[in-house]
């Protein structure tokens, strides 16, 4: 039975990999195994695995198939009488040196790649990734104007089953990184809480962010297309929903884009001035208000405002929420965190702020009436 | 097992004996009062055994939830509780405490000595576990919950970022901790100490020879592990700065100190295995154990090895290439003596007279799984591919390999083996068959297709999943319910068994074991080699 079970997992694998090797091109999804992913250096690590793979299978085979024949041949049922033979000094001295000529043969080309793949330096696009329970957030180092978080975008209904999961359930988000083809793009690591870990299987870029110090990882991705990925190291609650999604353009698009988000960025610092001295009327401070809450707040503050107390208190009915003397106070939890709440003032401009501190302040039964505008906020942090 | 255990006992051959006997209480103080090396080993592998169970139903909550894509019976954050506690309770409830239980069984009797050299510290330091493990438990009731931040409580998610709870998970560590040390400071000084006359190092079972390599690693990492808690409850409660970068400190720091404990741990739990069926083996081969010496030499290695490969658990944190390639060498050299010892089980096999009762069948499926575990850890050794697997259910494949098919095959083997010594009785052959081939088709169904989804992409620790790894995880949860269920046919078995049902065993039990333990009565008497034997 068990030597049924392991030749047919061999035959599983080898027949899943000879599949693959014929369907794949790069970067296509495999169910069963690695995917030679998008660049040179992916498709490097994924021979690399493929070779460990059918020494392992090798190794496997041939000792197993000894200790099967010792099974079938050698069983007292049989009448075998047992040797008398327990040490045999050649044969030790040879299945001790030969491992190590393999793990030689091993080692090498393994070497070769992880230098490779350490080299950051020259690279042509400079980007800074920070992690944060649980988002992600790229930095353009070379057009500092943009910048953009990227979250989960698939519904909250998926999740709970309401709506059918659609094609990239948990693998999609509402900006993703872009970056071109063709180039080496660095990418810095780094996080504002827990350890999170950048992964994008088809780069084979795992890298760790750790709060305050900065890892460094590089890709340089030979075909456009979308790349998805996932955190993968434990970050708390959300852990699981924490995608990463890359979108590859050929240079000429790139650079067409990032002068287009380079304008919408400088839009939009104007537009927040200009709302700095306008006013937004209750209803629509309460539909941007939750548009907000359901994307930054509702992981944790849930959708009805009752929390996940201890860890993550209610909003309805908090002081904090209800009382008027401590509108700063909530503004200053959404600017700046507090304990393992996460700083928002990065995340939203002033007006998505106001109307957040709005909206918690008049849903879920909290009814004030109290109506922030984006200038207390300016206010607030000028003040600060 | 009752308590007419002492009454059935025949007084052995030795008068003295009879003596002892008067003083034992009776009921529930036995129990606790015991400073018998068997009490306490009977003790510690029922421990264990619940403990088994308590975090297997764990891990069926979180098969359970990840039947389907989506989220159905638990929310994330009580998903990562039921992770945490489950790594916890399995490692430090269920596969330390059995190998500690055996030793305390077989250790004495195998090296003929009367009980262990420290009788008392026994007895403490099985009796200070169960409270670690009400603590433990306890916390998932706390408000918000339990730990969450997975067995390897990475800061800063198990400090600045973790609930209050954290307090009682560092306290309960640290009793389970001081438990280890005591039960290994007993094995060494019992080993060094109370070996029969003529029972030299090089005469001693592979067993003996494992447990007490084991219980110098533990002697060596368990403070390790000590300061790392202590580390994470100043952190949290008292304003240090050991692993937040905002005072000084450094959190990938705390990886370093957890894992220089956690890859001799790994072994910890692994090398007790590799006595046992250096034991098992060759008794159904009815053939001396291939290669004895290079077996202690091996295991030698492999713990002095187990102190300088401890990054490898950390490539992703951003190492110099330099400290990558001496962590990937330094494991990858590993597999030298762990593979000696997969060819002298298989060289000690060949042309011997093989049967397959119920410990060798479990022994040859520790062989073959345990071995596939090996080699996809060599796979994992390689710095470039272990960016693609680590923290991917490869791994957590990998390493269900390694511990379940491997450590917990090698102690059920070593029950079924040990057993009608311990009782006096065979077991129920039939259900044992039944639990054997349960088990070998369910465990391989939970964790085989692990390989598959991890190399897909499937990260560990997620409550939920993309759908290109539905089918693989719909098969993996009926792997795990049909594994849990198995495990209550050996409940069953054992219980008959305690209550001695069953056909009388002859002293030796098994035709072709050898050693001390198999002259001596079946069932053991409640005291053995008061008078030791000689060994030629």
């Amino acid at each position: 039975m068990k030597r049924i079970s392991t030749l047919l997992i061999g035959a599983m694998l080898a027949f899943s990999n000879s599949a693959i090797a014929q369907t794949l091109t790069a970067a296509e999804r495999s169910d069963l195994n690695l995917r030679p992913g998008a660049t040179d250096i992916s498709t490097q690590v994924y021979d690399l695995h493929m070779m460990m793979f059918w020494i392992c299978v090798v190794i496997g085979v041939l000792v197993f198939s000894v200790m099967f024949y010792s099974m079938v041949m050698h069983r007292k049922s049989k009448g075998a009488k047992p040797a008398n033979f327990h040490e045999n000094v050649k044969v030790e001295v040879i299945w001790t040196v030969i491992p190590f000529i393999i793990l030689i043969a091993m080692a090498w080309p393994a070497a070769t790649t992880l230098i490779a793949m350490e080299d950051t330096s020259e690279a042509e696009v400079t980007i800074l990734v920070t992690g944060s329970q649980w988002k992600w957030h790229y930095k353009y180092q070379d057009n500092p104007e943009v910048e953009f978080f990227s979250l989960l975008a698939t519904q909250r209904e998926q999740i709970n089953n309401k709506f059918a999961k659609g094609e990239n359930y948990l693998l999609e988000v509402d900006r993703p990184l872009v970056i071109p083809t063709g180039k080496k793009v660095r990418f810095l690591v780094t996080s504002d809480d827990v350890i999170h870990s950048w992964w994008v299987p088809d780069f084979a870029v795992k890298k760790d962010a750790n709060p305050g110090f900065i890892n460094k990882a590089w890709a340089n991705v030979n075909e456009p297309g979308v790349y998805r990925g996932q955190c993968a190291e434990l970050c708390g609650k959300d852990h699981g929903f924490m995608p990463i999604v890359v979108i590859a353009k050929e240079p000429a698009e790139f650079d067409a884009w990032i002068q287009e988000q380079e304008t919408a960025a400088i839009r939009a610092k104007e537009e927040e001035q200009r709302l700095l001295s306008m006013n937004m009327s209750m209803e629509e401070s309460m539909t941007l208000g939750k548009k907000v809450y359901d994307t930054a707040c509702v992981a944790c503050h849930q959708p009805n405002g009752g929390g996940l107390p201890p860890m993550f208190p209610a909003l309805a009915g908090s002081k904090i929420a209800i009382e008027k003397q401590h509108i700063p106070t909530h503004i200053d939890y959404i600017i700046n965190g507090k304990n393992t709440m996460p700083a928002f003032g990065k995340q939203l401009t002033m007006s998505e702020i106001a109307a957040v501190v709005t909206y918690e302040r008049n849903a879920w039964g909290n009814n004030t009436g109290d109506l922030v505008q984006a200038k207390d906020v300016n206010a607030f942090i000028n003040g600060q | 097992m009752s308590t007419e255990t002492i009454h059935d006992t025949p007084a052995s051959d030795d008068g003295h004996d009879a003596h002892h006997d008067h003083h034992i209480p009776k009921g529930l103080m036995r129990w606790v009062l015991t400073t018998n090396h068997k009490d306490i080993g009977t003790l510690y592998l029922w421990f264990a055994f619940i403990m088994f169970l308590v975090g297997g139903a764990m891990a069926m909550v979180i098969r359970a939830e990840l039947f389907q894509p989506g989220l159905q019976i638990v929310d994330p954050h009580f998903f990562n509780q039921m992770t945490t506690v489950h790594g916890l309770i399995m490692v430090f409830g269920a596969v330390m405490p059995a190998f500690t239980g055996l030793a305390n069984w077989l250790v004495p009797m195998m090296i003929g000595a009367p009980d262990m050299a420290l009788p008392r510290m026994n007895n403490w330091s099985f009796w200070i576990l169960p409270f670690a493990f009400l603590i433990l438990l306890g916390s998932l009731f706390m408000d918000g919950g339990g730990p969450a931040f997975g067995w390897t409580f990475y800061a800063p998610l198990s400090t600045t970022y973790s609930g209050d709870s954290t307090a009682l998970f560092v306290f309960s560590v640290h009793i389970m901790g001081a438990s280890s040390i005591m039960g290994a400071i007993n094995v060494v000084v019992t080993i060094l100490n109370m070996r029969a006359p003529g029972m030299t190092y090089m005469k001693m079972p592979l067993f003996v020879w494992t447990w007490l390599i084991t219980a110098f690693l533990l002697i060596a990492v368990m403070p390790v592990l000590a300061g790392a808690v202590t580390m994470v409850l100043t952190d949290k409660f008292f304003g240090t700065s050991f692993f937040d970068a905002a005072g000084g400190g450094d959190p990938v720091m705390f990886q370093h100190i957890f894992w220089f404990f956690g890859h001799p741990e790994v072994y910890i739990m692994i090398l007790p295995a590799f006595g046992i069926i250096s034991a098992i083996v060759p008794t159904f081969s009815r053939k001396k154990l291939f290669g004895y010496a290079s077996m202690v030499y091996a295991t030698a290695s492999i713990a002095l090895l187990s102190f300088i490969v401890w990054a490898h658990h950390m490539f992703t944190t951003g190492m110099p290439v330099a400290a990558e390639m001496f962590f990937m060498f330094a494991t990858m050299i590993i597999s030298v003596p762990t593979g000696v010892k997969v060819f002298n089980w298989v060289a000690t096999m060949w042309r011997g007279s093989l049967s397959f009762e119920v410990p060798m069948m479990f022994a040859i499926a520790f062989i073959v799984l345990f071995t596939i575990g090996g080699l996809s850890g060599l796979m994992l050794a390689i710095v470039p591919v272990d960016f693609q697997y680590h923290d991917t259910y490869f791994v957590v494949a990998h390493f269900h390999y390694v511990l379940v098919t491997g450590a917990v095959f090698s102690i059920m083997a070593a029950v079924y083996y040990w057993l009608p010594k311990w009782t006096g009785k065979m077991f129920d052959i039939t259900l044992a068959k039944w639990h054997f081939w349960c088990s070998l088709v369910s465990v391989n169904v939970l964790f085989f297709p692990m390989h598959f989804v991890g190399l897909a992409g499937m990260p560990r620790r997620i409550p939920d999943y993309a759908l290109q790894f539905a089918d693989f995880n719909k098969w993996i949860s009926i792997g795990g319910f049909a594994f849990g269920l198995s495990q209550l046919i050996f409940l069953v078995l054992i219980i008959k068994a305690c209550k001695k049902i069953g056909e009388p065993v002859s002293d030796q039990v098994w035709e072709g074991a050898e050693g001390l333990e198999w002259e001596i009565p079946s069932p053991a008497p409640y005291h053995t080699f008061e008078t030791p034997p000689v060994i030629k």
